[in-house]
């Protein structure tokens, strides 16, 4: 089995659909003859002709809006934005449109959609290039929210997003395209080859949408995250010695809520991470649904590790991702009382 | 002390308020038949006239003129004249329906019938409609049943969006009518991706959408215009320039400058100008933007050139804002009244047929009507059963809203 990078894993989902489905169309902005900013999309013009991959102006509420008229006609676009820093002005057609167009028309009308974009921090972006909005994506009724952390599961899930009905909003850990982060940026960066999860079989595969997996059996702690933090988690436990269990949700809506429950059931504490912002975050429902479900497994208050309720710095990025040492804080406090 | 002189902000006003005398003498009406017919394929660059004057079929004397005139035979004048009366007849019930209380809200279309039923007629059924929330008549000329309209005004037990949505965002996929949404101008760019995808996959049917001026300042219109340019798509981009956006006249559209065909232009697509209360223009245009898109040329950017004759909604009382009759001096007149002085002039129609066309478009709305009352309205308690409520927010229901549809006793 050959060893992928998340952006080769991409590139392979991609790949197979467009030869699967002649319904599938993919296109955005510089994804066409040059394959991409990110090159995810390398080489796919060449191979399934300029109709099938191409190029869009830049205007995201434009790509989005077009891509939602083909879904109603009955094809299975995918669409890049090119960084989910950049997907607010299409968030009217996001929200108002693709969102509610089953709902609204009792069925009539579906849109089969899919919306790729690279998303996180870690890469000095700053402002517009380091963002986590997956929250304002989640809290939108009619929509599926997915992120992978690693090649495997990059793949099986963006055909599950292509191949499900309903709009998918697929962000991608743009941090992780080239290897595993686990928040030390002082050290060399290994390749994903190294890692278990770069085995990308080359044929078609799924990785169901709604399942969360875990990327660390524990029995003191339940780690619940997902994207570059999942690497961030596991190196806080490995490096406290506390025996976590992180949940990898991979679909942030709908959530494995069966997962979230077995597993806080079981360690009795709950540690939340993200790199989005605090406030409002994924992680304050992620905790409302642990005290709904687990309260009287609960033996200590969840605890939070996220962004901090600023705008992306640049300069502070280190102060700011919250790295190993902020997880290894989190971890600890879980494990008082 | 600098020797400039200081800048001052306008802020566009309508000519006329509240007690001023309708005067429209600002704007140019040229002759019916004075423009020409251009060939389907032409170049944007020529047909630049096209966006700033206005193409007219229907003169003073109520016959049809120049190269523009469709040459419709008198069934299929007829036909349109019924679609329209009937339009009319329907809005003229809703109203008085939702006046007793009985449905929640409505949208009229009076004196805006033509541009809807018109294109209709030019084009096929099985071309997509993207419309905006006044365009029942395209509905109607569709041959939508009136009872499934009202059902869904109604959202009673048979409304086909099952009480989901507000009365008159209708979605009829059977009739190629798009799920209207309450958000402006987000369809026109949807209809250029439908169009993209009918081309893409060598199809033969082209996609249609209507906003109106008012919603041309959104960015979707830009986007619309630019997407379809940049991928030829096989659309047609209507714009229904009603003079009124709510309280907004199209000044505070941008539309006091220039018209909105002419935006086109900068996109490298022709923009059309048209009487929209003359039925035979608007087909003329329909059927000539319909054959440039089929023949893959592209997209038109058609300007409906009419007037919003009632309030913008049944929330809405337009004497606040603008003189009460305005409408009656309206240049282009009423669009249901020149086809049947057309009819008349050309010895296909009479007085007499028009009063008894009339009565019978009443009587089947007052029918329905009552049809759909049987059925039940939303004040007597008549609607979907209430778990579908929390069905097609996805294709299947996620475990959390099966739990809320339970938790509300469901």
């Amino acid at each position: 089995m050959p060893a992928m990078t998340m952006i080769q894993a991409l590139n392979s989902a991609l790949d197979v659909m467009l030869a699967k489905d002649p319904d599938v169309l993919v296109f955005g902005e510089d994804i066409g003859y040059f394959g991409g900013v990110f090159r995810v999309t390398e080489g796919l013009q060449k191979k399934h002709g300029q109709t099938r991959c191409f190029d869009s102006p830049i205007g995201e509420a434009g790509l989005v809006a077009a891509a939602i008229g083909m879904g109603a006609y009955g094809l299975r676009p995918v669409v890049e934005i090119q960084f989910a820093d950049y997907i607010y002005p299409a968030y009217d057609q996001i929200v108002s449109e693709a969102a509610r167009i089953r709902y609204r028309s009792a069925g009539e009308f579906h849109v089969p959609l899919t919306i790729r974009t690279p998303y996180g921090g870690g890469i000095y972006g700053g402002q517009t290039h380091s963002q986590s909005p997956e929250a304002l994506f989640t809290h939108v009724t009619g929509l599926k929210t997915v992120i992978p952390s690693n090649p495997y599961d990059a793949k099986g899930l963006l055909i599950s997003a292509i191949e499900d009905d309903d709009p998918v909003i697929f962000l991608e850990p743009k941090r992780l395209y080239n290897g595993p982060f686990d928040g030390h940026h002082d050290k060399a960066v290994t390749p994903w080859a190294k890692h278990k999860a770069s085995e990308v079989p080359e044929g078609h595969y799924a990785v169901p949408l709604g399942k969360a997996a875990t990327a660390r059996a524990g029995s003191a702690v339940t780690v619940l995250t997902y994207g570059t933090m999942v690497h961030v988690a596991i190196a806080a436990a490995e490096e406290t010695g506390i025996d976590a269990e992180v949940v990898d949700l991979r679909t942030l809506m709908p959530v494995d809520i069966d997962a979230i429950v077995r597993s806080v059931q079981k360690t009795g504490r709950c540690v939340v991470a993200h790199e989005a912002t605090l406030t409002s975050g994924f992680g304050a429902e992620l905790c409302a649904l642990v005290q709904e479900h687990c309260f009287w497994h609960l033996e200590a208050p969840i605890q939070r590790v996220a962004g901090w309720d600023t705008p992306y710095p640049h300069a502070f990025e280190w102060d700011y991702f919250p790295g190993p040492k902020r997880l290894a804080d989190g971890l600890k406090r879980a494990l008082e009382n | 002390m600098r020797n400039r002189s200081t800048l001052s902000l306008r802020i566009p006003q309508p000519k006329q308020r509240p007690g001023d005398k309708p005067d429209f003498s600002a704007i140019a009406i040229p002759p019916a038949g004075a423009l020409e017919r251009p060939a389907t394929d032409a170049s944007h660059r020529d047909l630049i006239p096209y966006a700033y004057s206005m193409i007219r079929v229907l003169n003073d004397d109520h016959k049809a003129v120049g190269a523009w005139n469709p040459r419709l035979d008198p069934a299929a004048l007829i036909k349109g004249l019924r679609d329209m009366v009937l339009t009319r007849a329907f809005d003229d019930r809703m109203v008085r329906v939702q006046r007793q209380g009985k449905i929640s809200f409505y949208v009229k279309s009076t004196g805006e019938e033509a541009t809807a039923v018109a294109f209709a007629h030019a084009l096929e059924k099985d071309d997509m409609c993207f419309p905006s929330y006044r365009q029942q008549g395209f509905l109607i000329a569709r041959g939508c049943p009136l009872i499934q309209m009202m059902c869904q005004c109604f959202s009673n037990a048979r409304d086909p969006m099952k009480g989901r949505q507000l009365p008159v965002l209708y979605s009829f996929r059977e009739f190629g009518y798009f799920t209207i949404s309450g958000n402006l101008g987000t369809q026109a760019p949807q209809a250029v991706g439908w169009a993209m995808a009918s081309a893409y996959k060598s199809d033969d049917r082209i996609a249609v959408s209507f906003i109106g001026e008012g919603t041309t300042a959104e960015g979707d219109f830009h986007h619309a215009l630019n997407f379809a340019a940049v991928y030829r798509a096989p659309v047609i981009l209507n714009v229904v320039n009603n003079q009124w956006a709510i309280s907004s006249f199209s000044g505070m559209a941008g539309g006091d400058e220039t018209t909105f065909a002419s935006r086109a232009i900068g996109y490298g697509l022709p923009g059309l100008r048209v009487d929209g209360n003359d039925f035979l223009a608007v087909y003329a245009a329909a059927q000539w933007a319909a054959e440039r898109a089929r023949s893959n040329h592209g997209a038109t950017v058609i300007e409906l050139f009419t007037y919003r004759a009632e309030g913008h909604s049944t929330s809405d009382d337009p004497s606040r804002y603008r003189p009460s009759d305005e409408w009656r001096a309206w240049p282009l007149g009423d669009p249901i009244e020149r086809l049947k002085n057309h009819l008349i002039a050309i010895g296909a129609w009479s007085e007499k047929q028009h009063q008894a066309l009339i009565e019978e478009a009443v009587t089947l709305v007052r029918e329905t009507q009552r049809e759909t009352e049987s059925i039940g309205t939303l004040a007597d308690g008549s609607r979907a059963p209430m778990p579908t409520m929390f069905e097609d927010v996805l294709a299947e229901m996620p475990w959390h809203i099966a739990q809320q549809k339970k938790m509300a006793g469901a």
